[in-house]
């Protein structure tokens, strides 16, 4: 049993993802608590290189042609032991589409506890974990011994290493019988305006209410000069294309302004949007997480704001 | 194709949550439920699944309040089998959610389970990666499109930045699903009455559901922030020049 702070380095095609760099500065502060270090865990085939920037006081690489791409089962498989072998005091994954993949079935296959929508720990080492789309937070004691833990984007700055820590290579165990596979990968669609270099950026979500009322955006963003975009919802219920998508699964946007109309704010969209200069938010529920990441805020209805505003813009510019 | 899509019902975020007397977790008493949204999207899925090639799909719960209505619902849309877990599920995590689900998905063996990728109140970790391992079965999640061949699914599997895996994951298997291909289908009310005469809810019940997951909570409270926004306030007519104003200071306008 060792009371350090283990990392599961998320990589993706040879790049490094930023969720673990934020991971390593969550573990840094962990650390502090738990009185180990910060280990980060880099799996992969021919890899190792990935390691050079990792904030991390050593790394534990596991080589293997079946950790070529990121499977679920081969990293469950590859982690499982080592963890058993380890008993570090947490391991931490992002709350991603690699980390929370692995992390559920490991807590289930292992019987240790799996901390999921950690923010940030607090001096003391208890865990805060981000729930109910942003609004609640829940704050408890870290599971003993061993924990496992998935982190949000928001709680940490990404950290880089000034210099390359030490790698150790742990040897892979026995992965066979694997069922699952990449087959390929399909690159994000160019065709459309890249949302992630415009300037301004008017924003819907659900608060939308129906398919008909995004011509309220799209008139809006015209008359700004600006391009809209969406949180998940609006996509989901193919009102806009995936690639006007901000947030985790989409695009990462920092636009001069970012006009949010009737977004709420869960985590999954301000790890987008939250490199705006200035947020202003539009939302009807006075609750509603996005207040807290924006500079200025209104509770007016977006449908009653949005024609007047649209108009005034039109006016302000002389057209 | 047998297709299993276990769901979850989680309070309604329209509403104000607020924290319990003992400040660890959130008041039930005027909590309202309502189905997790990726848990419909997983129904949605697996009726689009059974269109394309044909099988029979069971929708499972656990019971709650408004559950009857959702699952006559997922009936009209398509759900061959409907099943209520009953036991007492107030205080229950995922994992022991997920062990329930996963006796009870055992009588129906799948050749496929599909179910949300996650819901906002989960703090053990989401169900579909608990449920998978219950069943020995592998987990994808992040499942945005499925395609049936053979013995295997291609899964449309989201990474961060827009980037897209196909990913090909032998059966029996449980797919964490994100979105459907085409979004929740509309059933109106007429014909969800019509299936409430003829289609069947079986009740099992739930044994041995153990409350604690080995994630306990000590505090929960709202998010506070250093900085909240400057409200704007007056006429829509007001606010829309002082956005102007911010607009141009910012050298957006």
């Amino acid at each position: 049993m060792s009371q350090d702070i283990f990392v599961v380095v998320e990589h993706l095609r040879g790049q490094v993802a930023d969720i673990s760099h934020v991971m390593l500065a969550g573990a840094r502060a962990l650390s502090q608590t738990s009185g180990g270090g910060v280990v980060a865990v880099l799996l992969g085939k021919d890899a190792q290189s990935l390691a050079a920037n990792l904030a991390a006081d050593r790394v534990l690489y596991v080589d293997s042609p079946a950790l070529a791409e990121f499977t679920p089962d081969a990293y469950q498989l590859a982690l499982a032991g080592l963890i058993q072998a380890q008993s570090p005091r947490a391991v931490l994954f992002g709350h991603t589409s690699v980390g929370m993949d692995v992390a559920g079935g490991l807590s289930a296959k292992l019987g240790i506890p799996v901390v999921s929508s950690c923010r940030s720990f607090t001096a003391d080492g208890k865990f805060v974990c981000q729930i109910c789309g942003g609004k609640i937070m829940a704050e408890g004691d870290l599971p003993a011994p061993t924990a496992l833990v998935t982190m949000l984007a928001g709680g940490y700055k990404a950290e880089v290493g000034n210099q390359p820590p030490a790698v150790e290579a742990v040897p892979a165990p026995a992965l066979d019988a694997l069922r699952i596979s990449i087959k390929q990968y399909i690159e994000p669609d160019t065709s459309d305006v890249d949302i992630s270099k415009e300037p301004m950026l008017v924003a819907i979500g659900r608060g939308i209410q129906n398919k008909d009322n995004i011509e309220l955006a799209t008139e809006l963003a015209e008359a700004l000069g600006g391009q809209v975009c969406a949180s998940r919802p609006v996509v989901d219920q193919g009102w806009l294309p995936t690639t006007r998508l901000v947030g985790k699964s989409g695009k990462r946007v920092k636009p001069k302004v970012y006009l949010a109309l009737g977004i709420s704010g869960a985590p999954e969209h301000v790890e987008g949007m939250d490199g705006s200069d200035i947020i202003v938010a539009v939302n009807t529920d006075p609750n509603a997480p996005i207040f807290n990441v924006a500079k200025y805020g209104t509770t007016m209805d977006l449908l009653d704001l949005a024609p007047i505003l649209a108009e005034r813009v039109r006016s302000a510019k002389g057209g | 194709m047998k297709i299993a899509v276990p769901v979850k019902f989680v309070p309604d975020l329209v509403e104000e949550l607020t924290i319990d007397s003992s400040g660890a977790a959130l008041d039930t008493a005027w909590l309202r439920l309502i189905i997790n949204e990726f848990d419909d999207h997983a129904v949605e899925q697996a009726v689009i699944l059974k269109e394309r090639g044909g099988g029979e799909v069971a929708v499972l719960s656990a019971e709650a309040d408004g559950v009857d209505d959702f699952l006559f619902t997922t009936a009209a849309k398509g759900a061959d089998k409907l099943v209520k877990l009953t036991g007492d599920f107030s205080a229950v995590n995922n994992h022991a959610l997920g062990k329930a689900f996963a006796e009870a998905i055992k009588t129906i063996q799948p050749d496929l389970v599909l179910t949300g990728v996650q819901a906002h109140n989960d703090l053990d970790g989401s169900l579909g990666p608990l449920l998978a391992e219950y069943l020995g079965m592998p987990f994808v999640g992040y499942v945005s499109g499925v395609t049936v061949s053979g013995d295997k699914v291609i899964a449309r599997k989201e990474y961060s930045g827009g980037l897209v895996a196909e990913v090909e994951v032998k059966l029996p298997a449980v797919l964490g699903i994100q979105a459907s291909e085409t979004p929740p289908r509309y059933v109106a009310y007429s014909k969800i009455r019509q299936v409430m005469g003829t289609a069947k809810i079986d009740e099992q019940a739930a044994e041995g559901l153990d409350a604690a997951s080995g994630v306990t909570v000590s505090r929960m409270f709202q998010p506070e922030s250093a900085e909240r926004a400057a409200m704007l306030e007056g006429s829509p007519e007001d606010v829309s020049d002082k956005l102007i104003g911010i607009f141009k200071e910012a050298g957006a306008l």
